[in-house]
């Protein structure tokens, strides 16, 4: 298909490089770019990183490509709904934009702290778009006294890392007995909590927040933990992950719920039944597909990576047909710089039943990690180290023996241990 | 002009930041931090750094006439 009329609904990375795959592709028909958001596609790694310590504006990462890209931008107005026998996207005031292809990039948001009134208190921030970055910004400018930060995750400790560089007092609260445990384990969780204390956060792993409360004037100022204790804070930032944008898909009859939209290896969205419908595709983190590196299990990625790969690979699809596109199979990727520290990853650590440190060594703040499950290499992990990264590829593509044989005479012996996920434990 | 790195493929090589020493700075070992949205004037340092990277990591979009105007 060359011809016709393609939509994209959600305007930001995914959508952006879907768009670009499409005209590189050679179509030559009317592009339709949707966003909710007022702005043009922009970069949001930036987001809890530079724009937290100042260094860059929170309007300053405009993404390059927008400005030659030809289509019609529709922003500052969401997709309401789908017509999908009448193919047709519904916009929110009232449009009706028909299409012969539509591409669903709807990312994901925020997960907002659950109780709502507590989430509406003044000093209380999610961080996704700009504008909470902004938002966020102004608080922080205000030097509040003390920051609590619920939930360790890439976003959290990226948050708490960039706040500790402006010299504000940071506590950081997560369930997890260890920082980042969730995505890494608990061995390099455990690194990563010396890294942090070091740096003067007030890490409590293994503590829940139970309740917010606010002052008279509806600011909040303090956390109440499970355990009884309290944090006096008066900025507050939820960094509980994230939930996928598919609640205007409700009716539409695909397969979709705040996980992700199924979709089958060619990007072609799922509908209840599991059938692809051929003319709707999903790409980045909306998207959930079933990954041939692990088994075919669907998995929903919230890497700045796979939104720029699978919106080029929707566009192939959607333009030279599904076999010709094959099935996704970028190998998963992404970096998180916080602390001094240059994370990289590759490959999903999920599911990993063991994990050794194979290259130089946590003690000196330099070193590689090898995750494996049932004696094969499934991912790799580089802190400050990223050079050393690139040669894991090829074990994890090929599901190489692991522990793997490295041999060097400066290495550590590569003895496995457990990684300490959350989902191993349960195993 | 509209400049975003690709930092799974930037192996903190350095050479964008001797080409464009203003707008790229390496953070620690391998943290680079850089300038989104360089002014117009930096265009031939902002090249430079483009083509001086090794791994092909760094993508730039020079403004349009409109936004020159502006
Ligand atoms: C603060 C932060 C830091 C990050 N840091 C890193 C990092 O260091 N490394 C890394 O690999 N990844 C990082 N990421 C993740 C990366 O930014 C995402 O994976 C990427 O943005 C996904 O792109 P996307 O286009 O799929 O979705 P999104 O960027 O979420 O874009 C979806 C767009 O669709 C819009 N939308 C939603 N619903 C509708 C609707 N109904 N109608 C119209 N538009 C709609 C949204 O408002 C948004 O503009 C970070 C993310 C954040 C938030
Ligand atoms: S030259 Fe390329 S690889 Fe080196 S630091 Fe700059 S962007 Fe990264």
């Amino acid at each position: 298909m060359r011809d016709g009329t393609i939509v994209v609904a959600g305007a930001s990375l995914a959508g952006l490089h879907g768009a670009e795959a499409l005209r590189r592709g050679g179509f030559a028909g009317r592009l339709i770019l949707v966003g909710d958001e007022p702005h043009r596609p922009y970069d949001r790694p930036p987001l809890s990183k530079h724009v937290l310590t100042g260094e860059v504006d929170a309007g300053a990462t405009t993404l390059p490509g927008v400005g030659t890209l030809d289509a019609e931008w529709r922003l500052g107005v969401p997709a309401a709904g789908l017509d999908r026998a009448g193919r047709a996207l519904l916009l929110a005031d009232g449009t009706r934009l028909p299409f012969d292809r539509l591409l669903i990039a709807t990312g994901a948001r925020a997960r907002p702290w659950p109780q709502a009134d507590e989430a509406r208190l003044s000093g209380v921030h999610t961080l996704r778009g700009r504008d909470d970055a902004a938002a966020l910004a102004a608080g922080l400018a205000a030097r509040p006294g003390r920051v609590l930060i619920l939930g360790a995750g890439f976003i959290g400790g990226e948050v708490a890392s960039s706040i500790r560089a402006l010299g504000l007092p940071v506590t950081v609260v997560d369930p997890e007995p260890a920082p980042l445990a969730r995505a890494l384990g608990r061995v390099l969780g455990g690194f990563m909590a010396g890294r942090m204390e070091a740096s003067g956060v007030d890490l409590r792993p293994g503590a829940r927040v139970a309740r917010l409360e606010g002052d008279g004037a509806g600011r909040v100022r303090a956390a109440h933990l499970a355990d009884g204790g309290t944090i006096e804070a008066d900025l507050v930032v939820v960094a509980l992950g994230a939930v996928r944008n598919t609640a205007w898909l409700a009716g539409s009859g695909l397969s979709a719920d705040e996980g992700g939209l199924s979709c089958d290896g060619a990007c072609r969205a799922l509908d209840e039944a599991g059938r692809p419908d051929e003319a709707i595709f999903a790409a980045g983190d909306v998207a959930r597909f079933p990954h041939p590196l692990y088994g075919g299990r669907p998995v929903a990625l919230e890497h700045w990576g796979n939104a720029v790969a699978q919106g080029a690979h929707a566009a192939r699809a959607m333009l030279d047909g599904p076999e010709a596109a094959g099935a996704y199979a970028e190998l998963p990727a992404f970096w998180s710089s916080q602390f001094g520290l240059n994370i990289k990853s590759l490959g999903l650590t999920e599911e990993a039943d063991a994990v050794a440190i194979v290259q130089g060594d946590p003690r000196t703040g330099r070193f590689l990690a090898v995750y494996g499950r049932e004696g094969r290499t499934i991912a790799a992990v580089a802190v400050n180290a990223g050079r050393w990264l690139p040669a894991y590829e090829a074990p994890i593509r090929d599901g190489a023996p692991f522990p793997p044989i490295t041999g060097g005479a400066d290495q550590p012996s590569p003895a496995p241990v457990p990684p300490g996920l959350p989902s191993a434990q349960a195993a | 002009m509209r400049v975003v790195v690709d930092l799974n493929r930037c192996q903190a090589y350095a050479q964008c930041c001797y080409a464009a020493p203003e707008r790229f700075v390496l953070q620690g070992d391998e943290i680079l931090a850089y300038d989104p949205a360089p002014p117009a004037a930096e265009r031939a340092a902002i090249d430079r750094a483009v083509q001086a990277c090794p791994v092909r990591a760094i993508r730039v979009e020079h403004d349009g006439p409109a936004e020159r105007a502006a």
